[in-house]
């Protein structure tokens, strides 16, 4: 699953969490971390698991754990080990913390999904070792805003001084062939900055954004859903790679132009994100 | 005197030089104690007075004369009141000692709304709908003997306008009919101006006292500042899926009308409708209704040709109303009388809110989750009954009460005149509108049986306990053609 956009919902807020499945999202992260006061942290865990399990919703859902060096690490993780989720969102990821949590996930023979969320200026620079140190990552997160601050950056609309950050997430992800997952933007009201920032992570790399207000959904599904156009072109270099396996031909032509693997590739992308892909396309990099 | 059927005209009197009729003299209106006007009306007990509510929550003058009325120890009165509001809590100690006996009324919120549900009117409650009431003014069922038209501006002939003056409320829709059919019109004003008072929503043919008082009302609760789109995303998922609802109908197109409330779900819609007109390059035809700056702007902007107005909720609507010509003043027969060739009638869309709905499609926006009083139809039935489709867009909770019941408390509207039910977890067709259910299914819109989004609200939130109610009928709901649709009981304590 490519998740275009995965939008926070309060871990201690009745009302967005009753709500969190109808608002568009590819899926959600319910926080228990930042949006939770520290004598919030019990009643938050008991609220998502009765949540969790009363309501059952549908969709993907992933939990935001707090990190290994708080106090509440392995009580969240006993809190939901035993609900039908998706997955956790690990904070302030590192090799560490990554290494505690996989262990933990291995003793219990959990099979949950992971997102490293890359804050502060080691996990950037060893975001590709944050991967390794995983079986079940499936996306590298930027937390522009804690990294800014370990940074000693100024944080601006423009985000010009986080460019070698999403660079270097992009680059990790696609490494290890996980996605890349751009900060929140985080003026609720501004759609308009919203856009150009959306189209600017998309432009660099990313795969899909992750999103702090619901109004915010739509606009950065529609940055990451693949035109018309493109879900086409991508749908001919599919039928292509078929008809020339059928033909046991290794390489073939489109359009006048050489179709290899990595378009081939850009194509099951595309055809992932827009919902058009099929198992048996599975095949086709073989 | 009806001469042309005299046969021989000699039989006809004709006046002497002595009888022939002196220049006009004007009579003075101007008044200016209020005790003295209510005497020289002669307002007898039993007697029917009507007052508009277009100051809102911050009218002060149904307040003001109604208390002059039981200094004057006038017992027995029939309220005729367009709306009530919080503001005329202080109405309660007059229920109490019979200065006030009946209310008719369209809209009541706040306390007295409570008092009258536990059972402190002694005569009875009548709630109409906007084109009901004005229907039963203008044929006569009810007779006003004095209609109060609190005026933002008058000059002393009786022009009345509600653009003008330091109170102001815009278009004075709601007491046209009254203006035109009581035996006895006041306008009461804070603003006495220079004749000619212009434009003039009532003018002075039709005023026979213009009463000038301190202060006719308190502006912050007589028109919002702004009107705002909700933010909530449930709210805001509501208002996507009802125009997704809109453009299933195929309506939605080249000369198409619509009308909204002034709540935030409904705002949202308009602001998704005016992106999506643009977008497609859509004009309509008409916007009707309580009119707010959203559709002000859209007028501006060209997207509507013509707005109707019969109440102005902001005061971007009250400028615009002022100096744009195809911002155009209605009554509220004009609105909404089933009598007559009304607005409503060619409305496409009317999008409306509701406190409860029931499996039938029936709607109560009359009273809250605990059966007191605390709204009415309004527009409701009228803009139901007359579009070509009605949308009800609700939350499926409201305060963790399921809004879908078995039967509401109170029917406003029946549910034979609404179509759609638009919740955050799913739309409901009523089954009367086969052409919608085939419309939506073509164009690949889901929709779900409101039985069974019933039951999954229940299952959810359980259902709510019963309201207690006691035997007692304390009024009426009444429909816009003037049937009756609901009782209305006494609340236990």
């Amino acid at each position: 699953m490519n998740y275009r956009t995965l939008l926070f919902i309060p871990g201690n807020n009745p009302g967005m969490l009753q709500s969190s499945d109808i608002l568009g999202a590819d899926g959600i992260i319910i926080d228990l971390e930042d949006a939770v006061a520290l004598t919030e942290k019990d009643a938050a865990r008991i609220l998502v698991r009765e949540y969790l399990l009363t309501f059952k919703p549908e969709g993907n859902y992933f939990i935001r754990i707090n990190p290994l060096d708080s106090p509440y690490f392995y009580d969240d993780l006993e809190a939901i080990k035993d609900l039908d989720i998706t997955g956790l969102v690990l904070p302030k990821a590192s090799v560490e913390s990554m290494a505690a949590l996989e262990d933990y996930l291995d003793k219990n023979d959990l099979d949950f999904e992971v997102i490293a969320l890359i804050e502060n200026a080691m996990g950037l620079e060893t975001a590709l070792d944050i991967v390794r140190a995983s079986k079940r990552i499936v996306g590298l997160f930027l937390g522009a805003e804690d990294l800014t601050l370990d940074l000693g950056a100024k944080r601006t609309k423009e985000s010009k001084e986080i460019e070698y950050a999403r660079s270097k997430i992009i680059a990790a992800a696609k490494a290890a062939g996980i996605q890349a997952l751009d900060t929140p933007f985080t003026d609720t009201d501004d759609l308009e900055g919203l856009k150009i920032d959306t189209r600017n992570a998309k432009d660099l790399g990313m795969t899909g954004k992750t999103v702090i207000s619901p109004r915010h959904v739509d606009i950065i599904n529609q940055v990451f859903t693949p035109t018309q156009e493109e879900i086409d072109y991508a749908l001919r270099v599919v039928e292509g790679v078929k008809g020339a396996k059928e033909k046991g031909l290794g390489a073939f032509s489109l359009e006048g132009k050489m179709i290899d693997a990595p378009i081939i590739k850009r194509a099951l992308n595309v055809l992932k994100t827009s919902g058009d892909y099929k198992e048996e396309y599975d095949e086709l990099l073989e | 005197m009806n001469y042309l059927s005299s046969t021989d005209l000699r039989t006809v009197k004709v006046l002497e030089q002595a009888e022939f009729p002196s220049k006009v003299n004007a009579r003075n209106k101007v008044v200016e104690d209020t005790a003295k006007l209510i005497k020289e009306l002669g307002i007898k007990d039993n007697a029917v007075l009507s007052f508009h509510h277009h100051l809102r929550n911050g009218d002060y003058v149904l307040n003001t004369i109604m208390k002059e009325v039981q200094r004057q120890g006038i017992k027995g009165i029939t309220l005729v009141a367009s709306s009530l509001f919080p503001i005329h809590a202080e109405m309660i100690p007059l229920l109490e000692d019979g200065t006030i006996e009946n209310i008719v009324t369209s809209y009541i919120s706040g306390d007295l709304g409570r008092a009258i549900s536990y059972g402190k009117l002694k005569g009875k409650i009548i709630m109409q709908s906007h084109g009901g009431r004005a229907r039963s003014i203008l044929n006569g069922e009810i007779e006003i003997d004095v209609a109060f038209i609190a005026s933002p501006s008058a000059d002393a002939h009786g022009n009345i306008s509600g653009v003008n003056g330091h109170n102001t409320c815009g278009t004075l829709g709601y007491a046209i009919a009254d203006s035109l059919k009581a035996k006895k019109v006041v306008a009461v004003t804070d603003a006495l101006v220079e004749y000619p008072n212009y434009p003039a929503d009532i003018t002075e043919d039709y005023v026979d006292y213009v009463l000038v008082i301190d202060c006719i009302g308190r502006k912050e609760g007589i028109v919002s500042g702004t009107t705002r789109v909700t933010r909530d995303p449930v709210g805001l998922k509501i208002a996507k899926d009802t125009l997704k609802v809109m453009e299933a109908t195929g309506l939605l197109k080249e000369g198409f009308s619509y009308q909204s409330g002034a709540g935030g779900i409904s705002l949202a819609v308009t602001a998704f409708l005016k992106e999506y007109m643009i977008e497609n390059n859509i004009k309509g035809s008409f916007a009707s209704g309580g009119i707010t700056g959203h559709l002000t702007q859209m007028l501006e902007e060209g997207l509507f040709s013509a707005l109707f107005d019969v109440q102005c909720f902001d005061l971007e609507s009250i400028e615009s109303l002022k100096r744009n010509p195809n911002h155009i003043r209605m009554s509220a027969s004009q609105y909404g009388n089933p009598e007559v060739s009304a607005v409503v009638d060619k409305l496409d869309f009317v999008i409306l809110g509701a406190t409860e709905i029931d499996v039938n499609f029936n709607v109560n926006v009359t009273s809250g989750a605990d059966g007191v009083l605390m709204g009415g139809s309004g527009g409701h039935q009228d803009t139901a009954a007359g579009s070509k489709v009605s949308i009800i867009v609700s939350k499926l909770f409201s305060s963790r009460i399921p809004v879908i019941k078995d039967r509401v408390d109170v029917i406003t509207t029946p549910g034979t005149t609404v179509d759609v039910l638009v919740t955050e977890r799913g739309i409901c067709v009523n089954p009367l509108r086969t052409d919608l259910i085939e419309a939506f299914k073509e164009a690949k819109l889901e929709i779900v049986d409101i039985k069974e989004l019933k039951e999954y609200s229940e299952s959810i939130m359980g259902k709510a306990k019963p309201i207690e109610k006691t035997d007692r009928i304390i009024g009426l709901s009444q429909y816009r053609d003037g049937s009756i649709i609901d009782y209305i009981y006494e609340v236990k304590r």
